[in-house]
């Protein structure tokens, strides 16, 4: 076999990791994106802000900040802890909040687009034959916005699995639960294991390139509404 | 008057370039002088022990016309950046490992290699005036016990000892969190994240006692001793091989000592 045990381990709990928090952040930025794609509320600026701030963040203020607030004394720690889930430290749902909120401008900017490019052509017509607000946004918003859906996901799936610094800084390396694969190649490094390394790192770029040729090549001949750094 | 004209004559267009020949001729000297007496070393030191670092280059500096630079990291990570050409004169390690592996492929000075501190553990909280001692690690289970990888770390590798010494590695397996050196230990004890963890003495004490927090400093004979070692790496650079001296002298110790390590006298 090629990866050992703690290898195919780490593999399959960074996949479990990027799944779980593609899916929750299509659920939450869905409405969000929605909402800045059509809405001229002064809010919209501060807002779309605060969604791109973790493209210019580095990871290392989002974990110390984390780090904070999932304390037992900090914000997160005393609601988890009022909620009788205890501290989400060193946990996969810990992880899991950290990568929505790492993740999220790159789910939300593409769906924006995506409604922001479709105009209020089709909606008003679908409003002239009678369909309600809710009837317009399932049948014919989401479905035109597509594209948007595809690449937002498949964008917020791999900058997950790509996750690094966050993870590190409040996942504690605990195997099956917070060593995802990016850890596990740095622990690799560190402990001078180069050969295995280099086969668990070597297989993320392949990973990543299959990733984006998939956006960039097949879907991008579609002109696929991918990341806009700002608006 | 024609003498004094003249004078002037030579005060206005002579003077000036003979000022900057004896300029050039200055710098000239001090340049000579400065790179055979004074010289200027980049020092990679180990994260643990960064602190102790610090005060030790600021007495040298006074006590030497060299200058050092200090960049703090992980020793693991300037083992494989040493490998590839990092531009370090001296490396204060983490442990024994890595500089020993540097003489071995030829990236450091051959009998350079000499401990400078030995580190000390303790099992630590960030509750002031708790009683911690090695029985509260064995009703710990359940809870989140902070240290450093033991596979990368040598305080992580000397807890380990501790609690397998103690025999309480079965029970408490499921209850470790693991930081990437000892100062993430630390971090997560110190931001109330686990609530107990091993941390280095030079982490939470000075002059060898506990001062924040409260903690059991384990007994050396609990683990195997965790002793860091320097080595040269760049033979010509004499503020490298002058700090290194400085290390091992009587006002280098005290200093160490403050920080909470020992000496080892008994290994080169």
């Amino acid at each position: 076999m090629m990866f050992p045990a703690e290898v195919l381990q780490a593999i399959w709990l960074t996949l479990r990791l990027a799944t779980t928090a593609t899916l929750l952040l299509l659920l939450i930025g869905t409405p969000l994106a929605w909402w800045l794609a059509r809405t001229h509320s002064w809010l919209r600026g501060p807002v779309a802000a605060v969604v791109a701030l973790p493209l210019v963040l580095p990871p290392t203020v989002l974990g110390f900040y984390l780090l904070l607030a999932l304390a037992p004394a900090g914000p997160i720690g005393q609601l988890t802890g009022a909620l009788g889930l205890g501290s989400l430290a060193f946990t996969f749902e810990g992880l899991v909040i950290g990568s929505i909120l790492y993740s999220l401008p790159f789910v939300v900017q593409p769906i924006q687009n995506a409604f922001h490019a479709m105009g209020d052509g089709p909606l008003e017509v679908a409003a002239t034959f009678g369909a309600g607000p809710w009837k317009r946004f399932f049948t014919v918003a989401i479905p035109l916005a597509r594209p948007g859906f595809i690449s937002g996901s498949i964008l917020g799936f791999a900058h997950t699995v790509g996750e690094f610094g966050v993870v590190l800084m409040i996942g504690g390396n605990i195997p099956g639960e917070t060593r995802v694969v990016s850890v596990q190649i740095y622990e690799q490094v560190e402990a001078l294991q180069f050969a295995e390394a280099h086969w668990l790192a070597g297989s993320m770029v392949v990973f990543s390139f299959l990733v984006l040729l998939v956006v960039y090549g097949s879907l991008g001949r579609r002109a696929v509404p991918g990341m806009r750094f700002g608006s | 008057m024609a003498p004094a004209v003249a004078y002037k004559m030579i005060d206005c267009k002579h003077i000036p370039h003979m000022r900057l020949h004896y300029f050039i001729l200055t710098l000239t000297l001090m340049t000579v002088a400065t790179s055979s007496l004074a010289d200027e070393a980049r020092v990679a030191v180990a994260a643990n022990f960064s602190r102790p670092a610090e005060m030790l280059v600021e007495q040298f500096e006074l006590l030497q016309p060299h200058r050092i630079e200090l960049i703090t990291g992980s020793s693991a990570r300037f083992y494989a950046q040493l490998r590839n050409g990092a531009p370090f004169d001296a490396f204060l390690s983490a442990d024994r490992e890595k500089p020993a592996l540097l003489v071995d492929e030829g990236f450091a000075v051959a009998d350079s290699l000499r401990t400078y501190a030995v580190g000390r553990l303790v099992l630590w909280t960030a509750e002031p005036t708790r009683e911690i001692s090695g029985e509260t690690l064995s009703v710990f289970a359940g809870g989140r016990l902070a240290l450093a990888n033991p596979r990368l770390a040598p305080y992580g590798l000397a807890a380990q000892e501790v609690i397998d010494n103690l025999g309480l590695t079965e029970l408490l397996a499921d209850s470790l969190i693991m930081g990437e050196n000892v100062s993430q230990a630390y971090q997560f004890v110190a931001t109330g994240n686990a609530p107990l963890g091993f941390v280095a003495l030079s982490q939470v004490g000075r002059n060898g006692a506990i001062e924040q927090g409260s903690g059991w400093l384990v007994p050396s004979e609990l683990h195997s001793p965790i002793r860091q070692y320097a080595v040269l790496l760049n033979e010509t650079n004499a503020a490298a091989g002058a700090f290194l001296e400085f290390l091992r002298g009587p006002e280098a110790r005290r200093i160490v000592y403050s920080f909470g390590y020992t000496m080892d006298d008994s290994e080169p």
